[in-house]
């Protein structure tokens, strides 16, 4: 595939550096007592805490290309194996005990299996609406899970089971909802695109693509206006940058010093668009944050200490200093942009989304990471496996079980005023279909 | 009672309401250091401090959206847009968000904000800043929108709507900010959803919302003094809910309605009302419902040709005229 990059991405070099400078003396100006922001360059090294060896790795074979885009480098060439053991020793990683460990690829498997259990009733047709399978990326929402403190909030957009089975959202009110139960989460008001649950700090499930952006600025909003020991994860596709309102949400994030990470999670490709046909980069995405005076850094997804040890350490100083900061996360998605994409095998070739599920699989890499570590055997993976099966099957059939949503319920839960009969929900009339 | 302008009405729910309630906040261009592009907010700032009164960049996707966040996780934002025609470019905030995540989350989440700031045309600054979007959101169940036409119905919606736990659009009039009324002291409510008859009649009913209203009651005291017809005036107040028990009870008595409105004729709020008549007042009717709204075009700049283009007294004596 050509690379048409390198000569904008050149041009363009110098053009932050001027911006940089006078907004940086803005700061300063504002905040006499505090040193001028730093160059986003230096701070990189000081988020990613180990220096990402792995990350390195990736990009090598690709510099001389362009920078960190690792579904380039994978195109490039065969892209080694990625270890999971320069991050282990971070300070997210370091001391965790065996049985989270375990439990984390619980998630990852449980996630996998519902959306295959899914995917087979969706291609049966009993199943409607749009399927955005995640498969490829669990370790980006096991990990954002696995390291949220009882007060971070999340937010994602429509390739969101993933992020609701790891908050903790049972499969069967999931899987009802695809199947447009009244069982479902969303009482089959919302379906596959839009799964909440604000008792697990988990809102959405978006289904414009952006539109959940500023809707995560205001989650970290108001931990900051409440004095909440938390902060917000906000996360977005490589497509999803390009909307405006994005760029909007970096300048307040900024301005306002909120406590929030944009995650972009960087498949490659938004529908059948590949990154190098939407977007104009420079070395990344995530580096756009620097005209907004954002943090940003680049880590890869597919391991989950590497995931962990980034994400750990932007989460960490979005809490303590009450900053933003943009983590853009590679990774990949195996089936198409929904289930529905017929074209989900040409924009790509067949070998490429091969050598991620052999090389990069999150799964089948913490799998041989952890029984390096010998705090899982195969018999133990296998039963954790065939668990995650059962428990997805059930939930199918538990949703195909499920009675449809009455009737009455179209007109539930459009007003809270009109649901809890309050005085202000009984003056005047409220709906106009006869 | 005191008299207030309606400005000072709205700044007076505010105060109120910010007093009351630690998570209400105020929030949009100017609203703070400049004291709100119409003053509607001035003072505010100074009295309740930066982190109740913010200032926010020209971004009204994000700080719309912003708004919602925030509402979802309990906070009660006002949300100020400069002009209500601003909204175009943070709709998909106020529709898909605003309006449609209570649904879409069976009920898990709500969204009590208050978006608020002027929707009107007359003022000579051209069609971009003349919109008046009441029927494009009231046309997105999930949404309240509430129009006040005198000072002492913009305090009580207003201090109803930031309580409310919906989101309510709240649109008021530049035209109308500088407008005298009594006004009570501290907080009182008027229920969404409740229309008011602002003038009793029995010939006709004029069916209006914000400054349309005004417009009618001028209309009315022609229409008793040069030609012996009583005019009905029924005020709206709020779109969605919409009160239609108070609409039909005075056409029922009137026998004939005008609508009179400032939106456009198209799909606009009294295409509603209309349809509602047809409905059910058809028995009622001596003739047909008539209506006199904003000419159908783009605001015009030219200043005497706007003026043709909003509704006025003379306009709605001469439709009520020909009703008869
Ligand atoms: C405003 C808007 N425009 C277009 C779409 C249709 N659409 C849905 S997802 C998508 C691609 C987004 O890709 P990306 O942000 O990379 O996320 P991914 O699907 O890879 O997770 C498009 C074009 C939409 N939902 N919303
Ligand atoms: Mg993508």
């Amino acid at each position: 595939m050509a690379r048409t990059l390198s000569l904008p991405s050149k041009s363009k070099k110098t053009a932050p550096k001027k911006v940089v400078g006078p907004a940086a003396s803005k700061v300063a100006a504002k905040k006499p007592a505090k040193p001028v922001k730093k160059a986003p360059a230096k701070v990189v090294s000081k988020i990613v805490v180990k220096k990402p060896v792995t990350t390195k790795a990736l990009a090598k074979k690709s510099v001389a290309v362009r920078a960190t885009q690792p579904t380039a480098t994978a195109k490039a060439a065969a892209p080694s194996k990625v270890t999971s053991s320069d991050f282990s020793k971070s300070p997210f990683n370091a001391s965790l005990k065996p049985a989270q460990k375990v439990g984390f690829l619980r998630e990852m498997l449980r996630i996998r299996r519902f959306e295959q259990q899914a995917l087979k009733y969706y291609n049966q047709g009993i199943m409607g609406g749009f399927l955005h399978l995640y498969n490829g990326q669990e370790s980006v929402a096991a990990g954002t899970a696995s390291l949220m403190n009882g007060h971070d909030e999340i937010i994602t957009a429509y390739r969101d089971h993933g992020h609701a089975l790891a908050v903790g959202m049972g499969m069967n009110e999931c899987m009802a909802e695809l199947f447009g139960k009244g069982t479902g989460c969303s009482k089959g008001k919302g379906g596959s695109m839009h799964f909440f649950a604000p008792d697990k700090h988990y809102w959405g499930g978006h289904g414009i693509v952006a539109g959940q952006t500023p809707l995560g600025l205001g989650l970290a909003f108001a931990i900051k206006y409440k004095k909440i020991n938390g902060c917000a994860v906000a996360f977005l596709g490589d497509g999803a940058v390009n909307q405006g309102v994005f760029s909007e949400c970096l300048n307040m994030a900024a301005l306002w010093d909120l406590p929030i990470v944009y995650v972009i999670e960087n498949n490659g490709y938004s529908m059948g668009t590949s990154l190098e046909r939407s977007s104009a980069v420079n070395g990344s995405l995530a580096k756009r944050a620097e005209g907004f005076c954002v943090e940003w850094a680049t880590c890869g997804g597919f391991d989950l200490y590497e995931l962990r040890a980034n994400l750990g350490a932007a989460m960490e100083r979005a809490r303590k200093e009450s900053k933003p900061m943009v983590l853009e996360v590679s990774t990949y998605r195996y089936y198409g942009h929904s289930v529905a994409d017929a074209n989900a095998k040409k924009y790509r070739a067949p070998e490429e989304i091969e050598r991620y599920k052999v090389d990069y699989d999150p799964i089948t890499l913490w799998q041989n990471q952890l029984l390096k570590e010998k705090v899982v055997t195969q018999a133990q993976i296998e039963k954790i496996d065939a668990e995650a099966k059962a428990e997805a099957a059930a939930a199918a059939e538990f949703g195909i079980a499920s009675p449809w949503p009455t009737e009455e319920s179209i007109f539930e839960d459009i007003y809270h005023e009109v649901d809890h009969k309050t005085e202000a929900g009984q003056t005047g009339r409220f709906f106009f279909s006869e | 009672m005191p008299v207030i302008t309606y400005r000072q009405a709205l700044n007076d729910a505010f105060a109120e309401e910010l007093t009351r309630d630690e998570n209400v906040f105020l929030m949009g261009e100017e609203v703070a250091q400049y004291n709100g592009a119409y003053k509607v907010t001035e003072g505010l700032w100074e009295r309740f401090g930066s982190k109740r009164v913010i200032d926010t960049p020209i971004s009204e996707a994000a700080f719309l959206g912003l708004g919602v966040g925030a509402a979802m996780m309990g906070l009660r934002p006002v949300v100020e847009l400069m002009f209500w025609s601003f909204a175009y470019v943070g709709f998909d905030q106020i529709i898909n968000n605003a309006g449609c995540i209570r649904y879409m989350s069976g009920g898990l989440i709500n969204v009590p904000m208050v978006v608020r700031g002027p929707a009107n045309g007359g003022t000579n600054v051209g069609a971009t800043h003349s919109h008046t979007p009441e029927n494009f959101l009231a046309n997105t169940p999930g949404l309240k929108v509430v129009c006040p036409a005198t000072p002492y119905d913009a305090k009580g919606l207003m201090i109803a709507s930031i309580r409310d736990n919906d989101t309510v659009c709240f649109m008021e009039n530049t035209l109308l900010y500088g407008d005298l009324g009594e006004v009570p002291d501290g907080a009182y409510t008027i229920p969404l959803g409740v229309a008011e008859v602002k003038r009793e009649g029995i010939d006709v009913s004029l069916i209006a919302h914000g400054r349309a209203v005004l417009t009618c009651l001028a209309a009315a005291e022609i229409l008793a003094a040069e030609h012996g017809i009583e005019a009905e005036v029924v005020d709206l107040r709020s779109i969605r809910p919409l009160d239609e028990e108070t609409i039909l009870n005075s056409v029922a008595k009137t026998h004939r309605a005008v609508l009179v409105d400032e939106n456009k004729p198209f799909c606009g709020v009294s295409s509603q009302i209309a349809a509602l008549l047809a409905e059910h007042a058809f028995d009622d009717l001596d003739a047909p419902v008539l209506r006199v709204t904003a000419l159908d075009a783009p605001a015009i700049y030219s200043m005497p040709l706007e003026k043709l283009q909003l509704p006025d007294a003379q306009a709605v004596v001469a439709k009520v005229l020909s009703s008869f």
